[in-house]
């Protein structure tokens, strides 16, 4: 609702101000609202909320406002704006800590980044090791998106980039890893979290 | 070369498929070199960015793995051509450090880590380590001299500082200096050299790879560089593979070749283009081969003129 | 003795926390103290008046007061004693404000430790003495560091005064950054033309001896009293005979020596004046760039010179002057902005700091005016101004704001839009601080009348776009937007650090230096111009950022400050000092090696060397009195006695 005005007073969330400020480490309150992390962030133009925009809601302990917003999915890591913070804020720890707060939590407001990612750990889990070729074929089937990146395939198949058998972990080290993501995802289960 | 450390060798999947090229040339290279590595038994997936996006426990997990089969099998260090793969490893590395995470790590693994875990570098930075640049100046067969290159690092490779400790984060000159000691005396001062490609979103949102790749691009096209130099898969794919979807998206013409630096040393050492995987490129290095080689083959001749 | 205890409420600041009619009636029980009471106020004038008449009422010979930090009330307080009649050293003060209600909130605990504050007070008045000053003569003669605007401001208030004045300045010339500035704002009035009078009058001033190229070598002694080593560093001219013709600037062969003077943009000669204004106007070899002292081969400018100036064997000089008082007046440096590689770290040409742009505004420099920018000698149309580079960046351990930088940014502005009309500026700001008289208004012209865009957000980045111009990428925080300005040119506002070796010149001095290197004032508010060594004051930069016109008040009152300390014939010491006690003295020289003052000789006494302090000059430091091995040397006031009596006090809790 943006037309309401946001009462300072009853609408801020201070326990999730110090449970971000717990899992990342990062005080945001020494953010002085700079634009810094804004201003060098590659994935800028697909936020809907800017990086110090994300920080200042942070700040009032906005929670549904940061935990709903595009952003923190579309955030590519690359971690420029923790680099060039003038406070020394892990900006894109603060970023990564919204992102699995928001999974814990069953919100994730951009599917197809979720989709890809779930699709490349599949990939993981059932071989060890990723597979190109299937964790496209996965994702597309997820997101229904079944041209994604066609172009790119005559030329990437005919000079032998992609391979159409996956890599299996010998000796059953393919099974070890998919064990590490039985217990992932069975723990996440009794913590009541999305995993 | 020589040396008491014993190194595991670990490739990172796309190694074994989209950057085929980058692990033949890098072997090739350490071959020339007198690297000796032995791939980790077993190795698995460092989990990349899919698995930190979700979770940092499940990343360590995964990436921690790796550090036990090399454990293992007794290197005292891991190395990795990817810093993808490297940043995750340090990652997991340092994050096992604290106590709370590594027990909720432990819980994910067959059995629990041990305190230490090896540390993890980079080829690059093996190779800078271990062979001065007169070592590598005996090895040049060709020299790059003339060749207009614009280096090109990434996001990962040089940050967060502390944890890659791979020289000034914004300014990093490593992989220059590699070049320089074959010969290349015409590197650009790439001024985009450390800024994100747009990493692994091309699959699900292609425009934040294309506009960021684009912009790389477009300033070494300007600057008027032969080719790229990259040191990171997925940067050499966005670059490369997907260069005709960036063309598009700043609706402008590239061309530009974008090789692996290894692939470059490889050239200059005299390898055979094909052992450097230089077919696998989608925008063909043929012109790169042939510059270095006419451009040697005058050197030699203007010698030999004034040698008569 | 009878002892008095006098504790403090300060209003609430100790009784908020201290239960100060215990503590008071708690002293009742410590041995000599025959009378205690709490006070609401001490220090104001009641108070004083009820310690005065308890002095009289109950015959006391020594005053506890239990109150705030002795910093800034001791001396108030002593002079209370003293008008009653006792000596001014049999006095002790307990600080239980800082030290006690400020800093717990425990009242049972803060009580307790107040009481054993007292006890101990107590218990090392029990064993002070009185103690007598000495008087001693004073050189009324002021040794001024610095020949920038503030210093100048101080010489020529001094000199005005009365007071013979040394100005010792690094450069070749005065005027120090004022001279490099193109105009002042907020009334845009040309720098040149408001400073040339100053450093005319210095020049011409019979009061003031003016040592250029020369450097502070040494300075001993104390208030009224010190020797002082310059060292006239060569400029292989003899200055008595060079008239400042330039012939020899003309001539000179060797043309590509980097500019100082014009922050480098810009080459010059190897002899050289640095700009047509220079006081005092006399030309300089740099010897880097010298044919003659590099090579051994040219000359010209000795055959040239019509007054026989040029001596290419001259050497430093040192001169020794003995001054009463010292103003330090040492101005800034930019720091070093070349650790922002986002910025280019000093790679790309056409990215120059704000003191190189106002060499390009300035007509007499490298450029005659015309803003040309550095690469290819273009006139910029686009120019970016970034704010707060190497300011509040904690990132770079420089949390510091720079004070100045908002404002001649928007004089930068609007000087490009007068000298470029169809030129467009743009600033990346944090905040606009603009808190001088007519300095909002001024920022607001900048934006309304010029112009100016002023976009709310620091930069990321800047790069080269490989077609001759530079992508400034930034971000608008009000829009919330990333935003990117292709331009011509960029000009940093680059923070600032205190002058280049001030933190030397700051231990010769004795005085203290933060870690920019900023002088330290006495107080941050109550003495701003003094420090913590007497006789030693400070004007300008050198204490903390500020503007012209703070520099200027700043010099002012820093010259008032030796202008009262001369007023006076004989100043006296301060009597707790170091003493030897030449039975104990076994004369091993340790105290003497030790002393950072020189205030410790070797003197015969009946026949045997034994350590001698000279009273007047030492400082009281107690350096000595913990190095000698015999504990033959005491500090008065502070005597091994006084001080284990404290301990012993503290030790039966």
């Amino acid at each position: 609702m943006q037309d309401t005005p946001l009462n300072i007073v009853q609408g801020r969330d201070l326990s999730f101000i110090r449970e971000v400020e717990a899992e990342s480490g990062q005080k945001v309150s020494n953010c002085y609202q700079c634009g810094n992390c804004s201003a060098g962030c590659p994935a800028a133009f697909t936020y809907d909320l800017q990086t110090n925009q994300i920080m200042r809601a942070v700040q009032l302990g906005l929670k549904d406002k940061v935990l709903n917003s595009k952003s923190i999915w579309m955030c590519l890591s690359c971690s420029t704006c923790s680099l060039r913070c003038p406070n020394n804020i892990d900006v894109a720890n603060v970023m990564e800590t919204l992102r699995h707060m928001a999974r814990r939590e069953n919100r994730v407001n951009v599917p197809v980044m979720n989709k890809f990612w779930l699709s490349f750990l599949n990939t993981v889990r059932a071989f060890g090791r990723s597979f190109e070729i299937g964790t496209m074929v996965l994702y597309m089937l997820r997101s229904l998106r079944l041209t994604t990146d066609v172009d790119l395939a005559p030329g990437a198949l005919s000079k032998g980039k992609l391979g159409f058998k996956p890599h299996v972990v010998p000796d059953g080290g393919a099974k070890a890893v998919a064990r590490i993501f039985r217990r992932y995802e069975e723990r996440a289960r009794r913590e009541g979290v999305r995993p | 070369m020589s040396t008491s450390m014993k190194i595991g060798y670990y490739p990172g999947c796309s190694a074994k498929g989209s950057s085929l090229d980058y692990e033949l040339s890098s072997s090739e290279v350490c071959r020339i070199l007198g690297i000796v590595s032995s791939e980790i038994d077993e190795w698995n997936c460092c989990g990349s960015t899919p698995a930190h996006a979700v979770s940092t426990e499940l990343s360590a997990a995964l990436c921690t793995r790796n550090l036990v089969q090399a454990t293992k099998q007794g290197a005292d260090i891991v190395m990795t051509p990817c810093p993808s793969c490297l940043s995750n490893l340090r990652h997991a590395r340092e994050r096992m450090q604290n106590p709370e995470f590594k027990k909720r790590v432990d819980e994910l693994l067959d059995e629990p880590a041990p305190e230490v875990l090896p540390e993890a570098t980079s080829v690059m930075q093996m190779i800078g380590k271990l062979c001065s640049a007169e070592d590598i100046k005996s090895h040049v067969r060709q020299s790059l001299a003339g060749i207009r290159i614009a280096p090109y690092y990434g996001c990962l490779m040089s940050r967060p500082a502390e944890l890659m400790n791979f020289g000034d984060p914004e300014n990093p000159t490593l992989m220059e200096e590699l070049l320089a000691a074959c010969g290349a005396d015409s590197v650009l001062d790439f001024p985009l050299k450390t800024e994100c490609c747009g990493a692994s979103a091309g699959i699900p949102h292609r425009p934040l790879t294309s506009v960021n790749s684009g912009r790389i691009l477009d300033v070494a096209v300007k600057m008027e560089a032969d080719c790229i130099c990259v040191c990171c898969p997925l940067c050499q794919m966005n670059l490369d593979l997907r260069q005709k979807q960036a063309e598009r998206q700043v609706n402008a013409k590239f061309g530009i070749p974008v090789l692996y630096y290894t692939q470059l040393m490889g050239l200059a050492f005299g390898c055979d283009p094909k052992t450097l995987g230089l077919n696998k490129l989608i925008v063909s290095a043929d012109r790169i081969v042939d510059r270095i080689r006419a451009l040697n083959t005058a050197r030699k001749e203007a010698q030999g003129g004034n040698a008569a | 003795m009878r002892i008095g205890v006098f504790v403090c409420h300060c209003g609430s600041n100790i009784a908020g926390t201290v239960d100060c009619k215990a503590a008071a009636e708690s002293a009742l029980s410590l041995p000599d103290v025959v009378y205690a009471t709490d006070l609401m106020y001490s220090c104001a004038e009641p108070g004083q008046a009820a310690i005065e008449k308890a002095i009289h009422d109950y015959a006391l010979t020594g005053v506890v007061v239990a109150s705030c930090s002795p910093r800034m009330h001791e001396p108030t307080f002593r002079r209370t004693v003293e008008r009653a009649g006792l000596n001014r050293y049999m006095f002790e003060m307990a600080n239980i404000r800082e030290h006690v209600s400020w800093i717990g909130k425990d009242k049972v605990a803060n009580t307790n430790k107040a009481c054993e504050l007292i006890a101990m007070a107590v218990a090392k008045l029990r064993n002070d003495r009185p103690l007598h000053s000495q008087s001693f003569d004073v050189t009324k003669k002021v040794l001024i560091i610095g020949g920038g605007i503030a210093g100048i401001q101080a010489a020529l208030d001094c000199a005005d005064g009365g007071i013979p004045v040394i100005l010792v300045e690094r450069e070749p010339t005065i005027g120090g950054k004022m001279a490099k500035l193109d105009k002042t704002f907020p009334t845009v009035d040309c720098s040149a033309c408001i400073l040339g009078p100053k450093m005319v009058d210095v020049a011409q001033h019979p009061n003031i001896t003016l040592y250029a190229c020369s450097e502070v070598e040494d300075i001993t002694g104390y208030v009224g009293n010190f020797d002082v080593t310059i060292r006239k560093k060569t400029t292989y001219v003899d200055w008595d005979k060079c008239t400042g013709c330039g012939a020899c600037t003309e001539k000179c062969p060797s043309k590509n020596v980097p500019d100082r003077f014009n922050e480098n943009v810009g080459l010059t000669t190897a002899i050289n004046i640095p700009f047509p204004q220079a006081i005092p106007k006399r030309a300089s070899i740099n010897p880097d760039y010298c044919r003659k002292l590099t090579t051994g081969k040219c000359g010209i400018c000795a055959k040239i010179c019509p007054t026989k100036a040029i001596d290419y064997e001259r050497k430093d000089e040192l001169i020794n002057v003995k001054v009463g008082s010292v103003i330090a007046a040492t101005g800034y440096d930019l720091m070093d902005w070349t650790v922002y590689e986002e910025y280019g770290g000093g790679r790309y040409p056409d990215v120059i700091t704000s003191l190189q742009y106002e060499r390009l505004l300035n007509a007499s420099g490298p450029t005659g005016g015309h803003i040309k920018r550095p690469s290819d000698g273009k006139e910029p149309k686009r120019i970016v101004f970034i704010q707060c580079v190497g300011s509040r960046d904690k990132s770079i351990g420089r949390p510091l704001c720079s004070g100045f930088c908002c404002m001649y940014t928007a004089k930068q502005a609007v000087l490009t839009k007068d000298h470029i009309p169809d030129s467009q500026s743009y600033v990346f700001y944090m905040d606009i601080r603009a808190a001088g008289k007519l300095y909002d208004e001024f920022t607001r012209r900048a934006v309304e009348e010029y112009g100016t865009e002023y976009i709310r957000g620091r930069v990321s980045k800047i790069y080269p776009d490989g077609n001759g111009q530079l992508i400034v990428c930034g971000s608008d925080t009000l829009l919330g937007q990333r935003v990117e300005v292709p331009c011509d040119l960029v000009v940093l506002a680059v923070g600032i650090n205190a002058s280049k070796g001030a933190s030397h010149l700051a231990e010769k001095l004795r005085i203290s230096y933060d870690q920019y290197g900023f002088f330290l004032e006495g107080h941050p508010k109550l003495r701003p111009v003094e420090t913590n060594t007497a006789g030693v004051f400070l004007a300008g930069v050198c204490q903390g950022t500020k503007d012209i016109p703070s520099s200027v008040a700043q010099g002012s009152a820093a010259a008032a400050k030796v202008l009262s300390l001369f007023a006076r014939d004989k100043l006296e010491n301060d009597p707790q000092i170091a003493h030897v006690n030449a039975a104990r003295c076994v004369a091993c020289g340790k105290c003497i090696r030790c002393c950072p003052f020189g205030a410790i000789r070797e003197e015969e006494f009946r026949g045997q060397l034994k350590a001698k302090v000279i009273d007047t000059v030492c400082q009281g430091c107690g350096l000595c009195t913990a190095t000698c091995p015999q504990g033959a040397i005491q500090l008065s006031h502070a005597t091994d006695n006084e001080i284990l009596a404290e301990v012993n006090q503290l030790c039966q809790f």
